[in-house]
């Protein structure tokens, strides 16, 4: 009974913030700022229909949609061989260049927006989602092979040399056996790619100014002469979630198993 | 038609895996690599298969070199000690898989299947994963596998060592019989001398990486030509006694004993006896035996016979006699080597001897 009573105020303590902010964005902001109402006594849809409507709005969450979608599949297909070479082939410095890798990760982004900035301005893929993609590639490749590495040597070297024995050229071992062999991790590694491109903020406003602008980008918009926006706003953070929660819903298996099996 | 293999090495880092092993396997008999663990079987057998390349020598297939053909382009089928399966086909389609990357039409595939999951009692288990069978069903899935490819050399790493007691009895009778109706080169990797005598052919015994005799297997178990040939096809451990000869007399460190009968022709000079564990028997001392004091240590009973472990003066022996004994560790009993089946060795471990009464052994 105990346990029980902790694990719900713990769930509570979990979900406020949460709910606070479902509870917000559909409050008028009268409401939002004059009382403290625990649901919306007076509720609207007024803040999601104005995202719906505003292609300013509704562009910035396309946008962000895109770059992250981008540079998931790029991070995935460009990680699957990497690891693979890492996890079955010996050569010449492998073990400082897998950590080497992982260094990668330890620098903050904000070291990195200025040479991305003037290169991607010579190149011309300043302000497109590819700029933002291929940033978030810097920490998203290294993290992914990290994980893939594991879930593949998990599986034994003996399978690689049967299909070689069997007589399958390797494109099509790589696909037909070993893939499906280690689609959880490729699931976990997505998920991760996914769940840090969509968090990151700095090199994503700092690459576009306004065709490819993101969404937390969109979002200091409602801070107006005016005054804040509340209610728009916890719109957008909500909206802000619902990717990152569909994309659980489809994983969620895979990472319960990945987690289990692989290294991560 | 024959694999040859030519002067080959292999060498990985600091270790030498296989040491300058000459032998050739004919088509149509039965190949038994013999050897302790880690005397490089699995080495050798990656070697032929094409799977490691060797550091020297070369492979010959009927004359051609085929030392840096990849894996993929030969037609090889190996049977892994433990069993490798694809985990993520059903049971049909692992055993389908080398037939359908070669192409092979569906109804064709569909009969090999079929008739090589009868013969390994695969049928009701066609549906299922690999992860839903027990070992034992695994490792027939991938013997089956390796059987429907037909492939020119087929490769069996202890194939049967995971499987209970009745199922390798008949399989290893019928493995052969199988795969030589596909007219393969066969090679068939054991530790168990004994199971080499069952599946009979060639034997090469190996140890340490290296090649230390070859033949047909009977031959080889009666005929070792060096002490560690000898090591390598015994088991229990050949029991194994240092001496000198002067004149009539046996000097050991047991004490010396009169020369019996059958080595009194050796010329003066040290050597090795090497006797198998049934040609030393405890109790009663029967006439021409060299008899020496032990203690046991301790006794195994296995079916109808014994096998009494006996320590002589810091040698340990086993001595197997028929019927249940069940001799005490710690009893002292006299032991009475047949001298007649044992193998002299000279100091360098090459045959001086043979045992008069080989075929008795």
């Amino acid at each position: 009974m105990t346990r029980r009573i902790v694990l719900a105020l713990y769930l509570l303590v979990l979900a406020l913030p949460i709910y606070w902010l479902v509870n917000m964005s559909f409050k008028d902001n009268v409401e939002i700022t004059s009382t403290l109402s625990f649901w919306p006594h007076r509720p609207t849809l007024e803040h999601y229909a104005h995202i719906f409507q505003d292609p300013a709005w509704y562009g910035g969450f396309l946008n962000s949609l895109s770059y992250v979608a981008l540079n998931t599949v790029i991070s995935v297909v460009i990680a699957l061989p990497a690891a693979y070479a890492f996890s079955r082939y010996r050569f010449l410095g492998d073990k400082h260049l897998f950590f080497w890798l992982l260094s990668n990760l330890m620098a903050p982004p904000a070291v990195y927006a200025m040479p991305f900035f003037n290169l991607y301005s010579a190149v011309g893929l300043f302000d497109t989602v590819w700029a933002v993609a291929l940033a978030h590639c810097l920490f998203n490749v290294p993290l992914a092979v990290w994980i893939l590495e594991g879930f593949m040597s998990g599986v034994p070297r003996e399978i690689d040399e049967t299909a070689a024995l069997d007589g399958y050229s390797f494109p099509r071992f790589f696909f037909r056996i070993f893939v499906p062999l280690i689609a959880n991790g490729i699931g976990v590694a997505a998920f991760f790619c996914f769940m840090f491109s969509w968090v990151e903020q700095l090199l994503a406003t700092t690459l576009t100014t306004v065709n490819a602008k993101p969404f937390v980008a969109v979002m200091t918009r409602t801070y107006s002469a005016a005054g804040m926006d509340w209610g728009l706003l916890a719109a957008a953070g909500v909206l802000t979630m619902i990717p990152g929660a569909v994309v659980i819903w489809f994983v969620r298996n895979n990472i319960a198993k990945g987690f289990a099996l692989g290294r991560v | 038609m024959s694999l040859q293999l030519e002067h080959v090495g292999f060498v990985q880092g600091p270790d030498t895996l296989i040491q300058d092993v000459s032998l050739t396997l004919a088509r149509g008999t039965l190949h038994v690599l013999l050897g302790a663990t880690l005397a490089g079987k699995t080495t050798l057998m990656r070697l032929m298969a094409g799977l490691d390349k060797p550091t020297s020598g070369r492979l010959l297939l009927d004359g051609r070199d085929i030392t840096g053909v990849p894996v993929r382009r030969r037609s090889v089928a190996m049977v892994y000690q433990q069993f490798v399966n694809y985990p993520t086909l059903s049971v049909y389609e692992n055993i389908a898989s080398p037939l359908r990357v070669a192409g092979v039409a569906r109804a064709e595939i569909e009969r090999r299947v079929r008739v090589a999951a009868k013969l390994l009692r695969l049928d009701a288990m066609l549906d299922r994963m690999p992860a839903q069978l027990s070992g034992g069903q695994q490792q027939r899935t991938a013997i089956a596998r390796a059987l429907v490819k037909r492939a020119e050399l087929v490769l069996l790493d202890e194939p049967l060592g995971n499987l209970d007691y009745k199922l390798r009895e008949e399989l290893r009778e019928e493995l052969p019989r199988l795969f030589a109706e596909t007219g393969a080169i066969l090679v068939y990797a054991t530790t168990e001398p004994a199971e080499a005598l069952l599946l009979g052919g060639d034997t090469a015994a190996l140890s340490e990486g290296r090649l230390v005799q070859a033949g047909p297997t009977a031959a080889l178990y009666r005929h070792p030509l060096t002490l560690e040939a000898a090591r390598v096809f015994s088991d229990p451990p050949l029991n194994e006694l240092a001496m000198e000869k002067r004149d009539a007399v046996l000097l050991t460190e047991h004490g010396d004993r009169p020369a019996p009968a059958p080595l009194l022709g050796l010329p003066d000079g040290r050597y090795r006896l090497g006797f198998r564990a049934d040609a030393v028997t405890v109790g009663a001392k029967p006439p021409g035996s060299l008899s020496f004091e032990g203690t046991v240590s301790v006794t195994e009973i296995n079916g109808s016979e014994s096998f009494v472990h006996v320590d002589v003066g810091g040698d340990a022996w086993v001595c197997l006699i028929p019927g249940v004994h069940d001799l005490l560790p710690g009893a002292s009993t006299a032991l009475h080597i047949d001298a007649r089946r044992a193998f002299v060795f000279d100091a360098g471990g090459a045959l001086a001897s043979r045992p008069v009464l080989a075929e008795a052994v």
